[in-house]
Order: C-alpha cells, then sequence, then structure tokens
C-alpha cells in the first residue's frame, strides 16, 4: 500500500520526521519498502496564466504566448496542444532549473525569442503523463511557487503489509496505528448521512448471501461527468500511485484509500431492471473494464442485472456497465464480499486489484454505509446529481460474528516472558479499539471491532500487546528446560563424514536443482518417468530428476564450456520415483568425473582418469563406512556396455559404477571419458561397530602366481575359486599384475596374484601352505580352465 | 725393533693416504689383520729373552694402537665424506610443487548448513530431515494455512496435483517431528525448499533451516535470546539484532528479525531482514496433538543462501546452483 504521507498526517500529525514515522511503522509491523518524493526536484516554478495565444509566424505547431508570472507578462513559445487562453499552468521562468538539472534560459524557438517554459506533469516529474500541459483549477493563485502551491513538499511511502493486516490497506487504518503508537487522537472525517431528495431506489437481490452478506446500492441521479476531478483529489489518488480517470472512478478509488471500502459505480443505463448478487453459470462470459473477456467459472460470484453479468463480485467492472462521460445516472455499489468466497478468484482470472486485495484479505463488515455516504458527499461536491435512499441488503447469519475473547494476564507474562501493568495492556488495546468489555478476576473480557478480522484467539491479542510495547522492550532470558542425551548409532556414518570423504579425494560438491531437463534425462534414464510439475517455471526445470547424474551432467557441461578440462563433482539428494502412484523419495550419493585423475604436476599428472580410479575411490568409501560391495559387471542405459559395474550388498542392490555411454556423452555434447557413479545412502550409511581380534604372533607365509585364463573369466571368478580352495587361515589375496598380450594368445590374459596365509595360534608349516597353494592352483585349472604362465 | 717404528710410521701414512674405505681396510688387514705385518712383530718376542719380552710386547702393543687409532680416524672421516657426498647427490628442489589428490570442497550452501547444524547440535537440537514432495496438509493445513488463506498466495507453489507438492518451507518437518513423538521438542530441519520464483533475487529452490523448540515454560524472550546468540555466533560478531512484529499463520506471535549491517548514507543503521520466528501458533499444537495449554513453543526459520551471501559476500543468488567451478572452489 502507497500514501502520502502528507494524507496520513491529515488524520494525524506526530511531531516527528518522516524517517522517523516511517521508522516507527516499520517497527510496529507494518514494514516500509521504501519511499519516494511526489515530485522530482525543481526550482523556479510558479503558477502561469496564458493572457494569450497566438500562432507562430514559421511553425505550425507552435504557438507563441503571453504568459503572467503574477509580476510580469513575458512571451513564451510553447507546443502544447492544450495551451489557450486563461489556462492556468506550471511556469518555469528563466533561471528555473527543472528534474534532471534542465535550466530555463533566454532561448529563440524558430526565431521568436521565449522568455520560460509551461510544463507538462512529466516535466515535473509528478507522473509519466506528458500528453500536455499540466492544468490547474482556475484559481490557482499566480505567481505562488508551485511546489508551495501543490504541497510537493510530501513522500509517498511504501508499506509491505502482512496479509493479516487489511484493517491497514486505508489511511484510516495507519492514522489508528500511528495514533496507537504516539498516544494522539485521530481526526477522522466527519461522516454524516446524505439525505435522499427522491424515492428512486435500485432493486437488489442477493441470492448468495454466503458470498455476500452485505450489499448496499444507491442511485445517484443527474449527474455530470463531465466535471473534473478537484486537483487535490488527483494528487492524493497519484500519490497512492492511482491514475485519475474520471470523478465517478476517482471518488471511489478516493474512498477505498481513505476508508479502506473497495466500491463500483454502475452506470444505470446499463443494468437492465435490477442488480442479482448471484453466482455464475456455466459458459456465462464478461467483458472485463480492461478489456479482456473472460469465461467465468461457477464458483466465481457475480455482480449481474436481470439479464446477464455485470461484474466480478470485489474484483472488477464489466466493460459495458462501466461509467461515461454520458453517464447521467450512476448505481453506486458499497458491499461486504466474504473473503473465503473471495480467495484466488483474482488470480484465477489472472488479475490482481486493488479491490479484490482487500476482499480477499478481509474488509471491515461494517464499513459499508459510511463508505457510501462518504462517496455519495465527495461526488456530489463535484458531479452534483440527486442522491436517492441507501438500498441496504444484509444477512445477519452470513456476516461475520462479533467476536469476544479472554486474554489471561498469566498467559500474557508466560508467552512474552513479562508481565506488563494492568494500566498498560488496557491502554494498548483500548487504543487499538480492542475493547475492554469486561475486567476478569485474572484478565480481561475483549471486544474484537470489526475492521480486526485478524484477531480472533487470545494469542492475537497477545501480539498486539507485545507489538504495541515493543518486541525490543521484551526481556531476552535463556531457555531452561533440561537437555536429556541423544541416542547415536555408532556404526551408522554421518553424511557429513561421506562427503569429507570425497572432498579428500578431489571431488567438489554440487547443488543442482532437483527438477530437471526431461530431454536429458530421458537420455540418461530412458526407463524411468520423471514425476512432471503442473506449473513449471520453464520446460528443462520441469520433472524431477530420477537420477542425480541429471543435473550433474548439465553441471559438466556448463563447467566443459568454461574451458575446466579437470571436473570431479559429488552431490547428495533425493531422487524422485512413482511406483504405483506411491512418490519415493530417496537419498542418493553420486559423482562425476572427467579429465586428468590428478591435476597436471611435473611427475606423471597426464592421466586420465579411468574406472578403476573412480572404483578405488568407491571401495575407499565402503572400507570408510565398513561395509563390503560387489561390482558385478551389468548393463545401463546412459553407461558403456562393457565399463559397467552394478554394486551389490549382500546381493541387494546399492548403485551402478560405469563410463558414460559414448552415444549418450555424443547427444550431450560433452567431452572426455566420463565416469559416473551413484549410490542409494540408506544403503551404504550402515557399517559395523569394531570387534577386536588377538593379533597372531606367528609368521605370514605368503605365495605368488601366475596364471593365464580366457578373456571371458572375470577376476572376481578367480578370486572366488581361489578363496574357496585356499583354506581358512588365507589372510589377503591381491592382484599385482594384470598383463594382455598376443603372445597369451587371443582374447587371454595374464593375472599375478599373492595370497597370504597365517595362522593365529602356530607357525604354518611349509606342506600345509604347498598343498593349499597347490589346491588353489588345480581348482583355477579345472574350473576356469587357467594356465600356469611359466 | 727400529723395524717396528718403521712399519708404523709407513702404516700411518699409507692410513693418511688412503681415499676410500675399502683402501683403509686393505691397510687394516695389511698391518694389524692376523697376518699383519705389525702383528707379525710378535713372532720376535720368541727370540727375546723373559725380562725383555714384556717392553717388546706392549711396544707392539702401542705400535697396533696407534696405527688402529688412525685408522679409525680415518674411517671416521672418510665416512663423513662419503655420507656429505651422498646427501649432495640427493638434495632435492624443495620448492617445486607437491604431487598427487587435490583437495575438493564442499558447495557453501553445505558448509553453511553444517555450521547452522554444528551451532545448535551443541545447544541439544536434533537434525530432522523430511520429504521435499509433501502432501497439502503437512505444508499448510496443519501448518494453519488453510486452502483460502492469502499467504498461501505469496508461497508461489508448486504442484504435482492439488493435494501434492513440492514444499515451500522446512517447517512440515517440525510437523512431522511433534506428530511422531511427545514433547518436549529442541529440533532443526534443514533443507531444500521451492517456490514457483525466478529472476535476480529468487532460484526456483533454495535452502531453509528451520527451528522448533517446545517445552513447558517457554517465552518470546527466550525465543530472542535463542536467535539473537544463533546470529551472534553465526556472524563472529556482537552485531545488533532487532524484532519486528511480522505475521506467519503458524506462530502467534510472529516477528522478523533484522540484524545490524553496516550504515545507511545518512549514518544511521542499516538493518537486514535475515529470519522469521515466532510462538508456536496454538492451531499448529492442535494439530499435532499437543496441548496448548500445557506446552508453548518458538519457531524460527532462516535462508541458508541470505546467509552465505552475507557470511562470503556471494552478490548473485543465482551463482549457488551454476555449479562453476571457479565458484565453488572459493569455498573449500
Amino acid at each position: 500500500m502507497k500514501f502520502s504521507e502528507q494524507w496520513l498526517r491529515e488524520w494525524v500529525n506526530p511531531s516527528i520526521g518522516s524517517q522517523e514515522l516511517m521508522d516507527q511503522i516499520t517497527m510496529a509491523g507494518l514494514e516500509v519498502d521504501g519511499f519516494e518524493a511526489v515530485a522530482g526536484e525543481f526550482t523556479g516554478v510558479v503558477v502561469g496564466e496564458v493572457v494569450s495565444v497566438e500562432a507562430h509566424p514559421d511553425a505550425d505547431k507552435l504557438r507563441v504566448c503571453q504568459v503572467s508570472d503574477g509580476m510580469q507578462t513575458v512571451q513564451v513559445v510553447c507546443g502544447a496542444p492544450n495551451v489557450r487562453n486563461g489556462l492556468k499552468v506550471p511556469f518555469a521562468v528563466v533561471g528555473a532549473v527543472l528534474p534532471g538539472n534542465f535550466k530555463i534560459k533566454k532561448a529563440k524557438l524558430r526565431g521568436q525569442p521565449s522568455e520560460g517554459m509551461l510544463c507538462s506533469e512529466s516535466e515535473l516529474a509528478l507522473s509519466e503523463n506528458h500528453d500536455g500541459l499540466m492544468e490547474l483549477p482556475e484559481d490557482a493563485p499566480v505567481g505562488q511557487d508551485i511546489a508551495e502551491y501543490l504541497k510537493l513538499n510530501d513522500i509517498a511511502i511504501d508499506v509491505d503489509l502482512t496479509p493479516n493486516r487489511s484493517d491497514c490497506l486505508s489511511i484510516k487504518g495507519l492514522a489508528r496505528e500511528v495514533g496507537v503508537l504516539n498516544s494522539l487522537l485521530v481526526n477522522a472525517p466527519e461522516i454524516l448521512p446524505v439525505e435522499a431528495v427522491h424515492s428512486d431506489v435500485p432493486d437488489i437481490r442477493v441470492e448468495a448471501p454466503e458470498g455476500c452478506p452485505r450489499y448496499l446500492g444507491r442511485i445517484l441521479r443527474n449527474v455530470n461527468l463531465q466535471a473534473e476531478t478537484p486537483l487535490w483529489m488527483r494528487e492524493k489518488l497519484r500519490r497512492s500511485g492511482i491514475r485519475s480517470i474520471d470523478a465517478a472512478v476517482d471518488v471511489t478509488n478516493y474512498v477505498m484509500l481513505e476508508l479502506g471500502q473497495p466500491m463500483h459505480a454502475f452506470d444505470r443505463e446499463e443494468v437492465a431492471g435490477g442488480i442479482v448478487v448471484r453466482m455464475a453459470k456455466a459458459g456465462e462470459k464478461l467483458v472485463l473494464l480492461d478489456g479482456q473477456e473472460v469465461d467465468l467459472t461457477p464458483e466465481t460470484l457475480l455482480i449481474a442485472d436481470h439479464e446477464k453479468p455485470i461484474a466480478i463480485a470485489g474484483v472488477m467492472g464489466g466493460e459495458h456497465s462501466g461509467v461515461s462521460e454520458k453517464t447521467r445516472d450512476l448505481v453506486l455499489e458499497s458491499a461486504y464480499f466474504e473473503p473465503i468466497m473471495l480467495a484466488g478468484k483474482a488470480r484465477q482470472y489472472g488479475l490482481h486489484t486493488d479491490a479484490s486485495h482487500r476482499f480477499e484479505r478481509g474488509v471491515d463488515y461494517e464499513l459499508a454505509r459510511d463508505a457510501m455516504e462518504r462517496a455519495t458527499r465527495l461526488l456530489m461536491d463535484i458531479v452534483g446529481g440527486e442522491p436517492g435512499e441507501i438500498v441496504e441488503v444484509a444477512s445477519w447469519e452470513d456476516l461475520p460474528k462479533p467476536r469476544v475473547i479472554d486474554l489471561r494476564e498469566k498467559r500474557l507474562a508466560d508467552v512474552l516472558g513479562l508481565a506488563i501493568d494492568r494500566t498498560t495492556v488496557e491502554e494498548i488495546l483500548s487504543r487499538l479499539g480492542l475493547h475492554v468489555d469486561k475486567l476478569l478476576k485474572d484478565g480481561w473480557r475483549i471486544s474484537v471491532p470489526s475492521f480486526r478480522p485478524d484477531i480472533s484467539i487470545e494469542e492475537d491479542l497477545i501480539e498486539e500487546v507485545g507489538r504495541i510495547f515493543g518486541y525490543n522492550n521484551l526481556p531476552v532470558t535463556e531457555p531452561t528446560g533440561s537437555l536429556g542425551l541423544r541416542a547415536r548409532e555408532e556404526a551408522v556414518r554421518p553424511l557429513s563424514a561421506i562427503r569429507n570423504y570425497f572432498v579428500a579425494q578431489g571431488y567438489q560438491e554440487a547443488v543442482t536443482y532437483s527438477f530437471v531437463d526431461p530431454k536429458v534425462q530421458q537420455l540418461i534414464d530412458p526407463e524411468r518417468e520423471g514425476i512432471a510439475l503442473a506449473n513449471p517455471i520453464s520446460n528443462d526445470l520441469s520433472v524431477m530428476r530420477t537420477t542425480l547424474w541429471s543435473g550433474l551432467l548439465k553441471t559438466v557441461l556448463h563447467n566443459q564450456n568454461r574451458q575446466q578440462p579437470r571436473i570431479r563433482l559429488f552431490e547428495s539428494g533425493l531422487r524422485f520415483e512413482q511406483n504405483d502412484g506411491q512418490i519415493d523419495q530417496q537419498p542418493m550419493l553420486a559423482g562425476v568425473v572427467v579429465g586428468h585423475q590428478t591435476s597436471e604436476n611435473w611427475v606423471n599428472g597426464r592421466r586420465t582418469a579411468d574406472f578403476f580410479d573412480v572404483k578405488g575411490e568407491l571401495e575407499g568409501l565402503f572400507r570408510l563406512l565398513g561395509i563390503e560391495i560387489q561390482f558385478i559387471a551389468s548393463q545401463h542405459p546412459a553407461l558403456h556396455p562393457g565399463q559397467t559395474a552394478e554394486l551389490l550388498r549382500d546381493g541387494e542392490h546399492v548403485g551402478w559404477l560405469g563410463t558414460l555411454h559414448p552415444q549418450v556423452q555424443k547427444n550431450l555434447e560433452l567431452n572426455g571419458t566420463i565416469l559416473m557413479f551413484e549410490l542409494f545412502l540408506n544403503s551404504i550409511v550402515a557399517g559395523y561397530v569394531p570387534n577386536f581380534k588377538d593379533i597372531s604372533k606367528f609368521p605370514e607365509v605368503r605365495r605368488d602366481l601366475a596364471i593365464i585364463i580366457g578373456g571371458d573369466v572375470a577376476f572376481a571368478q578367480v578370486e572366488h575359486v581361489a578363496r574357496k580352495h585356499a583354506g581358512e587361515h588365507l589372510t589377503a589375496l591381491r592382484v599385482f599384475d594384470v598383463y594382455e598380450g598376443e603372445n597369451l594368445g587371443e582374447g587371454n590374459r595374464s593375472l599375478a596374484l599373492s595370497l597370504f596365509w597365517q595362522h593365529p595360534e602356530r607357525t604354518l608349516n611349509e606342506d600345509e601352505v604347498h598343498s593349499l597353494f597347490n589346491g588353489v592352483i588345480d581348482a583355477l585349472k579345472e574350473e576356469l580352465g587357467a594356465t600356469l604362465r611359466s | 725393533m727400529d723395524n717396528l717404528e718403521q712399519l708404523v710410521q709407513d702404516g700411518l701414512n699409507a692410513v693418511e693416504q688412503a681415499d676410500n674405505l675399502q683402501a683403509l681396510d686393505h691397510i687394516r688387514v695389511e698391518y694389524l689383520g692376523k697376518k699383519g705385518v705389525i702383528t707379525q712383530q710378535a713372532k720376535t718376542l720368541g727370540k727375546l729373552s723373559a725380562e725383555e719380552r714384556p717392553a717388546a710386547g706392549q711396544k707392539i702393543n702401542e705400535a697396533k694402537g696407534q696405527v688402529e687409532q688412525a685408522i679409525n680416524a680415518r674411517r671416521a672421516n672418510l665416512e663423513k665424506i662419503a655420507i656429505e657426498a651422498k646427501l649432495a647427490s640427493e638434495s632435492i628442489d624443495v620448492t617445486l610443487p607437491g604431487r598427487g589428490q587435490d583437495l575438493g570442497g564442499l558447495h557453501p550452501v553445505t558448509r553453511t548448513l553444517e555450521r547452522i547444524e554444528e551451532i545448535f547440535a551443541r545447544a541439544g537440537y536434533s537434525v530432522e530431515q523430511g520429504p521435499e514432495i509433501e502432501d497439502d496438509y503437512h505444508n499448510f493445513e496443519a501448518l494453519n494455512i488453510p486452502g483460502h488463506h492469502p499467504a498461501r498466495a505469496m508461497h508461489d507453489t508448486f504442484y504435482f496435483n492439488p493435494g501434492t507438492l513440492l514444499r515451500t518451507h522446512t517447517s512440515p518437518v517440525q510437523i512431522r517431528t511433534m506428530e511422531a513423538g511427545k514433547p518436549p521438542f529442541r529440533m532443526i530441519c534443514p533443507g531444500r525448499v521451492y517456490r514457483c520464483d525466478s529472476d535476480m533475487t529468487h532460484t526456483p529452490m533454495f535452502h531453509q533451516v528451520e527451528g522448533l523448540l517446545v517445552e513447558k515454560n517457554v517465552s518470546f524472550a527466550d525465543l530472542k535470546s535463542t536467535v539473537e546468540e544463533f546470529l551472534r555466533v553465526f556472524f563472529e560478531r556482537d552485531l545488533k539484532v532487532r524484532f519486528r512484529p511480522s505475521y506467519f499463520p503458524f506462530t502467534e506471535p510472529s516477528a522478523e528479525v533484522d540484524i545490524e549491517w553496516g550504515r545507511e548514507p545518512d549514518g544511521s543503521i542499516k538493518w537486514l531482514e535475515v529470519m522469521g520466528c515466532g510462538m508456536v501458533h496454538p492451531k499448529v499444537f492442535e494439530h499435532c496433538g499437543i496441548d496448548a495449554e500445557e506446552y508453548r513453543g518458538f519457531a524460527f526459520g532462516l535462508g541458508v543462501e541470505r546467509l552465505a551471501m552475507l557470511r562470503y559476500g556471494v552478490k548473485d543468488l543465482r551463482m549457488f546452483f551454476e555449479n562453476d567451478l571457479r565458484f565453488l572452489r572459493q569455498f573449500r
């Protein structure tokens, strides 16, 4: 809500400066978002009067005017279309400085001397309007400084009101707050009933009283809508950010700003029969004041006549029934619409109006009549006319009920942490209009005024007291509750330990969006469909990720496009899947690696990271976590068919490791060999609590062998067979060489293994070891077709 | 015996001239070994009389000792030279860079989150997690934001269908934690949240930490100390903190928290909004089956990116999610 400080001060005028005033209301919970001067900075502009206008001898569009500044009359050349004899305008005399440091000097325009300039609103930075000269009222005193005349020593203050404070969406409400904060009385304008001069009344039927518990209508006949809105009103509207349209619209807007009641004026000619407040029917359409035609939905509360919709209640009027210069009789509307009924309606039609903003948040349900009287009086002062009676249709059972709330003194002290003395509490409450109905033994019985729909429980009253007392005047104390110890599973490693592990391995953590580009995800994870957002921010952020790779690969692309050839990234976070209508949200840990394994250095930093580098890093992680993971050759649509491992823990799937499929890589426009892994965090974080075993005092025995095996035999098989036959005292099995060469025969490989045995209680003798070793060799020969390499 | 002196002299000369340990060892064998020329002198003792023998023997021993001493001294010297030569040959350029894996780094959001978690964990707060795809009830209804509430419009919610959405705040985790447990509670819930908004100062995803304390006797004054202390500990500065009345449907009274952050051009304190907080609304307790007459609570919420930006001087929120390595590497 934007308002003029001057206007507020007409209602309540504390003796504090503008900044202090803004700080004060901010600290009362009405946050000032900003402020701006209501005009640009200028000097030397006075009220001028055009005494004569003649055509310019050498220019069609220019006029040569004689302008009086009250002291003397000078010649001014002017190009504005609305310059005319007798017009009073802002006149920048020679020596004046206009906004933008524009100095007014004597000049010649097409040969004619010009001493000064007649100004438009935009030239004084009052508004954007530069259609013509700013026209001043006929009674404007010639020669008076324009800033003084227009009272431009004012600022427009923008308050960002929270949705509960609908009561402050008006000068009246803001003045009430400022009055409370400064212990001042508020000067409200006197609102007296306007007496009817005829018995012509609108026919009003409310068919949806639950949405419109109160509707007031009045006819104002024989108005002159060619009459101009007075400058003072236009200025107040302008400073509140509202454009002047015509007297009828201006007055309803003015009353809305002043009192908080949105109103509407219909052209009576265009209201067929009478007013009906009802829900829309399927298929109904309405062309709104802004020119757009909308299809009305049946949940929409309408103002209709006996034939058609004429307005969306509380949101916007129809174009057809709106007033125009030709309108003779007005039907004025002042109503209370139920916030729940209006909630989201404006948005549904892509609208947000000053009226809908207020009705959605709750307008004072007792305000409609005062507003009607105020608007009638203001209108008649401008456009004349003959007022009729006000017709009020109210449904008492649908109107909000008066609320009475008990506030307990102890509860107030308990919640705020301070016992505020009773007199102070009572003073705060009553100044806010929260009437103390009754003093109770332990507190107060408060009746809540109709303009505070936000107050419905005791806590709301506590907040009001705390807010006005000042949060910063409340004490600061430490919570006193006792602290128990919390369970902490030793076998479960915290995520932070895993993150730190990857950081130590040279990985940079990334945080990517949880919603991704469905086209990218389709390439990486074609078998699963990401859950789609109904209202995504854009197409490339429209489905939930089914794998963290979607975001990480995009991050690789981003960085490769920025000359970063070596990229090691990891991320942890949820991935989302829908299975049989059930949404599954699983925490994952994923990584991507591309480029050199270590950053380039002077010894050997040019080796490109490969599968086994990343596998080694994962094995390190699994050792850290204390878990055993099997890597099984497998297939994944995003991964290279010959370089893909599925990770299993006790036979259960826990993740993938592999090289990005070259085709996918090409489609994503990525460079280099990209290694990727993704793990289910919940499946790997729980390891074990160490359980000490005695250290053997007896020597360890090592035996090495080299075998040649076929290309289709995996090391895992070799290990499995070897372990099976190596007996219970095998302590380790390591591969120390892998060799492929033509001399071994097509597709064959040679593996060099070392086996370690140790007995916990005695020295193993040569024969035992020899027999186990030979057993291993024989089994490898028999079961895997291995041959010993000589 | 003149011969002995000559032998000693020869030996000493030879030792003097030995330029390596091997040569020195030859000399030792030649003079002092079993068949060494000085050792052999002992055979001459048999030709001497019993009276002469001890003196002659002693002379031989002295001669041996003399040569041996020279050899030892020379050996020590040669060894020292050898070590020095070896060390000299082994010297390296210690100014060359080390090699091995570079260090990676945590994302600044994680770094900030870990810091916040640690600060609260020390005060006994547990760290709770919840789903990011939430239902309407936990994200709104249970937090006293019914369907028609204007506050819903402020949330710019991402929906999947009318009842399912991306959580707009981490507050639903409070609800889930209270539903599942029994008071008292001291918890924070950090995590990703989503709003359908994207411009210079908004990203459709960001991080929040929500805190909750529920006990029998807790007040707004306790909330003030918790929030003030947190901000001072987090920023490691004794900064001014102020509480401004505000509105959240799930707290009453509610406040926004500003911190002192430099000065305005006119010299007054520049205040920056960093957190929201308040006393848990009775309706929220009601939804979680907690008696609001018996228990009271406070809750607070903060934007992690906002704090990270202030702490590390990041100017553009969007950089957090571009994951440009040149940005990320600055936070390791």
